[in-house]
């Protein structure tokens, strides 16, 4: 809602300086050049929109890590103030062609069940669901909507097997998976010849899926995971971190310590502690990442300050994967021009559907998983240092297939 | 016969000119923004030497001239404002009024008013060259960029990157009178100086669309193929087209390349090889030659028109963007 009302305020302020009294009209034109056309204004007349595209988005809360850095503390509406960026710049395009989009946001807790709040967004009318959910949640909800008039589209959860094993005909998904993060950062390592890799490993479930991808990308690749050790000195070892993390990291020579922290607990303290001087990438360090603040090229920095400008504050991985989900059924309604859910589904899937995503190369879908092929950015807390797909990463259609689970990997048959 | 004509204009103003002359003050200039060194390049067309650096507000893009060659102006798009500079003595003039961040615009044949993108704001701002009044804010897509005006100066179109729209704005009511749907990220549009055809370039869809102005259609979407360059590195954004219609030049982004395509039949005929994410492009007055910004490799190239051929690079400040040149 507050985004619509915000969204409105801008259209208002627009069409009031529209509406200002030119005080140009003396102007006079050389001899002889093409005349001067009348120096007024008219506003532009209020369209009726004659399509809406309902959009509902559901963040479940993550279980908080036992410790935030001040600098990573998350924004209340994280993820959400993307998704309102995305319905204000739909509003934009879509007025051209008479659509409309609406956005309806729920926020669930921690051990909340998102499924009724799913359902109820259906009931609504909401024609397309943002989830950022666990992927357990995430399939409960795919499966008992099956045969609701719905599109699916995953921002949050990274898992493979949302791909692969379980993937769903009703969910597309934004949030590139785990497989894509690491060998993003993979091709980066071996470009770099870095190619002996120290693994350290969280407590979490999602941290071993997280290895796991790691150790995958490692095959891939030709990297090679020399040391490998489980994180065991609690769950918060900032107070120890100097005299602990020099022992713990005495596993030989090794050119790359990668972190599978997904939570936050310890990646951040491994840096200037480890008992070589070795550079540090995964969850923390140089990490694999759908986007970050210092993003700019391939016009990112006009996202970047439009986000700014709408929410004042700075627009994190979360923010842009809702942004995206959105603007990638703003894309495709401008070619529908209808809300119908087969057509846009169609049209998402659609050879020449091509999302420009400030990232130099366009994303699309990948017909056998639905997964939104797109580069990965390499940043640390700073910089942006580099995206992947790496160049001299070839592949038969496209250099982006080189990310995640390529159509002859991948074990997913759509029910 | 240019040179001596300027000149004695020259001297006809008094001292105060001369005092100021620079060693080329009378050859045909070309003028280059520099996006990340907040500078513009001026270069003496004749012996293709840099004659001065210009610093400039910050982030200079979008480069014009007045239709008579006697005022620049520039995007200053970080200081949200158009700064004026004089052609001869190289001093800014004047400011104006720009809207929020300025990436690009494009003057009116009658040399007023200016029409101006605001990337941030989704607007097309039109600004009175002469006593800086705002004349019209025009509500467009989702960042603005390109901006063409029909030789006749009777439609402005601008592009939308993100809404992937060109829209057409009729100059006399300042309304959008149509939009039409271009292929992803439409940079640039332009008009043959017949008025017969609208260009405009999409650099992630990789495609050119022609247009026919009399129905606002597409009539054919051009698009490119260069042995030993990925598909997604060819990026249109700059396009000029001859006055004779004989020739268009289309700049290709990260494929470094510069494709010179047949107007009549919209075949591809040539590509050619310049510097690093070529970027926009301006012709000579007599069009002799066109001059491609290269932004990664920090140079121009200087095309020769009619041989096709590049003849030299010229390096210039950090990131050129845009190029006009004055006789």
């Amino acid at each position: 809602m507050r985004s619509r009302a915000r969204a409105a305020a801008t259209a208002l302020v627009v069409f009031a300086c529209a509406a200002l009294p030119a005080a140009a009209q003396n102007a006079t034109p050389p001899a002889g050049a093409p005349a001067a056309p009348p120096l007024a204004a008219k506003p532009a007349a209020a369209i009726a929109p004659e399509q809406t595209f309902r959009i509902g988005v559901i963040r479940q809360i993550p279980e908080p890590p036992p410790w935030i850095a001040p600098l990573q503390m998350p924004p209340d509406n994280l993820g959400i103030a993307g998704a309102e960026l995305g319905i204000k710049d739909n509003l934009t395009s879509g007025r051209f062609l008479k659509l409309d989009y609406k956005l309806a946001t729920e926020t669930v807790p921690t051990d909340g069940d998102p499924l009724p709040v799913a359902q109820k967004l259906v009931e609504d009318g909401n024609r397309f669901l943002l989830l950022d959910v666990p992927a357990e949640q995430l399939l409960r909800i795919a499966d008992a909507l099956k045969d609701k008039d719905v599109l699916l589209i995953n921002v949050g959860a990274t898992d493979d097997r949302l791909r692969m094993a379980d993937c769903r005909a009703n969910v597309f998904h934004i949030a590139p998976s785990r497989s894509m993060l690491t060998d993003a950062l993979a091709q980066f390592l071996v470009t770099k010849q870095w190619r002996n890799w120290f693994l350290m490993v969280g407590r979490t479930d999602a941290d071993k899926l997280y290895a796991e991808a790691v150790r995958r990308s490692a095959r891939k690749f030709g990297g090679k995971i020399v040391a490998e050790k489980t994180w065991d000195y609690g769950p918060d070892a900032r107070a120890t971190a100097q005299s602990e993390v020099p022992r713990g990291t005495q596993v030989g020579e090794y050119d790359m310590l990668i972190v599978a922290d997904e939570l936050g607990e310890f990646g951040d303290i491994l840096p200037y502690n480890t008992w070589l001087s070795r550079p540090i990438a995964g969850t923390q360090g140089l990490m694999p990442l759908s986007w970050h603040p210092t993003m700019e090229n391939w016009g990112a920095s006009q996202l970047q300050s439009r986000f700014f400008k709408l929410s004042n504050r700075l627009m994190q991985p979360l923010d842009f994967q809702m942004w995206e989900g959105v603007f990638a059924i703003g894309s495709a309604s401008l070619k529908t021009r209808s809300s119908d859910t087969a057509k846009v589904r169609a049209q998402l899937l659609a050879p020449d559907y091509d999302l420009p995503v400030f990232k130099g190369v366009a994303a699309s879908f990948r017909d056998w998983d639905h997964q939104l092929r797109q580069p990965i950015l390499l940043t640390h807390a700073t910089n942006t240092v580099t995206l992947s797909p790496q160049a001299g990463f070839l592949h038969q259609s496209s250099p982006l297939d080189t990310l995640g689970f390529d159509r002859p990997e991948t074990t997913c048959t759509f029910k | 016969m240019k040179r001596h004509l300027l000149l004695s204009a020259s001297l006809a103003l008094g001292g105060l000119l001369m005092a100021d002359a620079l060693p080329a003050f009378a050859q045909s200039r070309a003028f280059i923004s520099n996006e990340r060194d907040h500078t513009m390049t001026v270069l003496d067309m004749d012996t293709l030497k840099v004659i001065e650096t210009v610093k400039t507000g910050r982030r200079p893009r979008g480069i014009t001239a007045s239709p008579d060659g006697k005022l620049i102006y520039v995007c200053a798009s970080d200081d949200n404002r158009v700064e004026v500079y004089d052609a001869k003595t190289l001093k800014l003039v004047k400011t104006l009024r720009s809207g929020p961040d300025p990436e690009l615009f494009v003057l009116h044949p009658s040399g007023n008013p200016l029409y101006i993108a605001n990337e941030d704001d989704n607007m097309v701002t039109v600004v009175n060259v002469e006593n800086n009044d705002l004349i019209a804010e025009i509500p467009v897509g989702v960042e603005p960029e390109g901006m063409g005006i029909s030789p006749d100066g009777k439609y402005m179109v601008n592009t939308s990157e993100t809404t992937n729209m060109a829209h057409v704005v009729d100059t006399a009511t300042n309304e959008i009178i149509e939009n039409i749907l271009v292929d992803s990220r439409p940079r640039i549009a332009e008009f043959s100086a017949d008025g017969k055809q609208l260009w405009v370039s999409s650099e992630v869809g990789g495609t050119v669309s022609v247009i026919d102005p009399a129905t606002w259609k597409i009539i054919k979407k051009i698009s490119f193929k260069i042995p030993g360059v990925a598909d997604d590195a060819i990026q249109p954004v700059g396009v000029r087209i001859t006055k004779d219609g004989s020739k268009a030049f289309v700049a290709l982004g990260p494929a470094n390349r510069v494709a010179v395509i047949n107007p009549k039949t919209l075949e591809v005929e040539k590509y050619l090889l310049v510097g690093q994410r070529v970027w926009q492009l301006g012709f000579t007055p007599d069009q002799k030659f066109l001059i491609s910004t290269n932004g990664n490799s920090n140079d121009v190239s200087i095309i020769d028109v009619a041989a096709e051929k590049v003849t030299k690079s010229v390096t210039t400040g950090r990131a050129p963007w845009g190029v006009v040149v004055v006789p």
